[in-house]
């Protein structure tokens, strides 16, 4: 085989590599639409009214998952299932954010946190990696670290919507969150830099039961 | 800034004594502390696998160099014969490790693991297509490199160092297959060896493969600018070095050509000596 024969080859191999790309791309963009539609909904809940009807508002962001899941599905047909890693870095990022709106959702649901297992059903996807298009651990823990830093903000507004007793249930999950992420070794990577903020939300939080210790007002709600 | 980050750690492990109390109220068998502890083990497991392929990766680029090092002192020597069975020798040591590779990744994606790995590949690429050009004086092709990744169990030394798991899994064979672009980021490294071989080949003396080699990296020349910036964008910045290796080699042939007739055989390699510094001092400020 000659030097250039070898080189149109490789060329071929490329060019039908970049289609592959192009067609992940349009998918990713295309969920990526959904995941904003989905926050948007669920960004009411920070405001005054958005507190009393939270079951409606999970309830259509549950309808809206039904379209990430056949998203999920004509993304699945892009590649070859066997080489997810090879293109993983085109979804990371909107699958991250897909599992923080699930979690999210799981939360205000029943004010527990989201198993990989369930994120993955909710998304249309696997958990294990041996059973095709799955969830991968990292991304999983990057996007429940999302749900951290939501909270933090919601412990904030509910107390401004008067409802001074959600901050400290808040306080005792973002707790045994933190409790948890201890027990995780994590590399110097992205993942071990969002845990690192972290910190901070948890110390926001125990702020703000601070401030509705010292006033009294936190023994008042739980009465 | 690894020191800088253990000593931010360390910083703020301090005010969190008080909350460590606090902590006590969290129940350690609590259904999201098991499946943490089983995060905790997942993500262990992969850190130390990717660590064990990192060291085997830089085991393959230590000497994958020496061979192409030795590779380099074929021309000279008049035990050519000797040298070409040493770096046989040698590449089949590299290729041992590379097993070892191929077998940390059975069952695995490969391209999960493969910024660990992939360095060590294209050095191993490097020296395997410099050995194969020495030989046959042709591009060695990616088809010809997977053929010599296919491993089987050979010596029972060997087989008792695994685990038993991958023994019942694999019919006692590993493969490795490079990548294109692995493949592609290797020969674009090979082109800067071969300008050395062309610049040592003229101090020995040897006239003619500057020009052969000159024949030989226009061609691998023209290949990388048919991909163009298909590919990824490492491969074309390779390009720009491959441009300056090629400009080399022609304007050592040029000099051979023009002044060959006129400059005894024997003051050949002081031109060359001092043309290869001048473009070297033009490279310097970039």
């Amino acid at each position: 085989m000659s030097v250039s024969d070898m080189f149109i080859a490789l060329q071929g191999v490329l060019t039908a590599d970049q289609d592959i790309r192009e067609e992940i791309r349009k998918v990713v963009q295309a969920l990526e639409q959904t995941a904003r539609e989905i926050l948007t909904l669920l960004q009411g809940v920070h405001q005054g009214p958005g507190f009393q009807d939270i079951p409606k508002k999970c309830q259509k962001a549950r309808e809206h998952f039904g379209t990430v899941r056949t998203q999920m599905e004509s993304l699945k047909t892009k590649f070859p299932s066997d080489q997810y890693y090879r293109f993983h870095e085109h979804w990371r990022f909107v699958l991250q954010r897909l599992v923080f709106l699930a979690a999210f959702v799981v939360y205000l649901e029943s004010e527990t946190l989201v198993t990989r297992e369930a994120v993955a059903e909710i998304l249309g996807i696997e958990a294990d990696r041996e059973r095709g298009f799955h969830l991968d651990i990292e991304d999983y823990l990057s996007g429940v670290l999302t749900l951290a830093s939501e909270l933090a903000r919601l412990a904030v507004n509910s107390v401004t919507a008067g409802d001074y007793c959600r901050p400290l249930r808040i306080s005792a999950f973002i707790n045994e969150l933190d409790s948890g992420f201890r027990l995780l070794n994590l590399k110097n990577d992205s993942l071990r830099k969002r845990y690192d903020g972290l910190k901070y939300d948890v110390k926001k939080i125990e702020e703000v039961v601070y401030d509705l210790s010292i006033r009294g007002l936190a023994k008042e709600a739980e009465k | 800034t690894g020191l800088g980050g253990f000593r931010k750690r360390k910083h703020d492990n301090f005010p969190h004594g008080q909350r460590r109390e606090e902590k006590e109220n969290v129940n350690p068998s609590s259904a999201l502390m098991t499946s943490f502890k089983s995060f905790q083990q997942e993500l262990d497991t992969r850190h130390d696998k990717y660590e064990r392929l990192v060291k085997l990766s830089r085991d393959i680029t230590i000497e994958s160099k020496r061979t192409i090092f030795l590779l380099h002192r074929f021309t000279s020597a008049p035990n050519g014969e000797e040298i070409l069975n040493e770096s046989e020798a040698k590449l089949d040591a590299v290729r041992r490790k590379i097993k070892q590779v191929a077998q940390e990744l059975v069952g695995e994606d490969m391209y999960q693991f493969h910024r660990a790995v992939s360095p060590g590949l294209q050095e191993y690429i490097e020296a395997v297509s410099f050995q194969y050009f020495i030989k046959t004086r042709s591009l060695i092709s990616v088809e010809e490199i997977n053929k010599q990744l296919i491993f089987s169990v050979e010596d029972r030394e060997e087989t008792a160092n695994m685990t038993s798991n991958s023994h019942d899994k694999q019919a006692h064979t590993w493969s490795l297959k490079v990548t294109p672009v692995d493949y592609l980021l290797g020969v674009a490294d090979l082109t800067g060896e071969l300008m050395r071989l062309c610049i040592s080949s003229v101090g020995n003396g040897d006239i003619d493969t500057p020009f052969e080699l000159s024949h030989f990296l226009r061609q691998i020349y023209d290949g990388f600018t048919f991909i163009g910036n298909t590919g990824p964008y490492e491969v074309s910045k390779k390009l720009y070095t491959l441009k300056q290796s090629l400009a080399k080699v022609e304007n050592a042939c040029y000099t051979l050509k023009v002044r060959g007739s006129e400059i005894p055989k024997h003051m050949l390699a002081d031109v060359f000596s001092t043309k290869t510094e001048l473009i070297d001092q033009e490279e310097g400020p970039s």
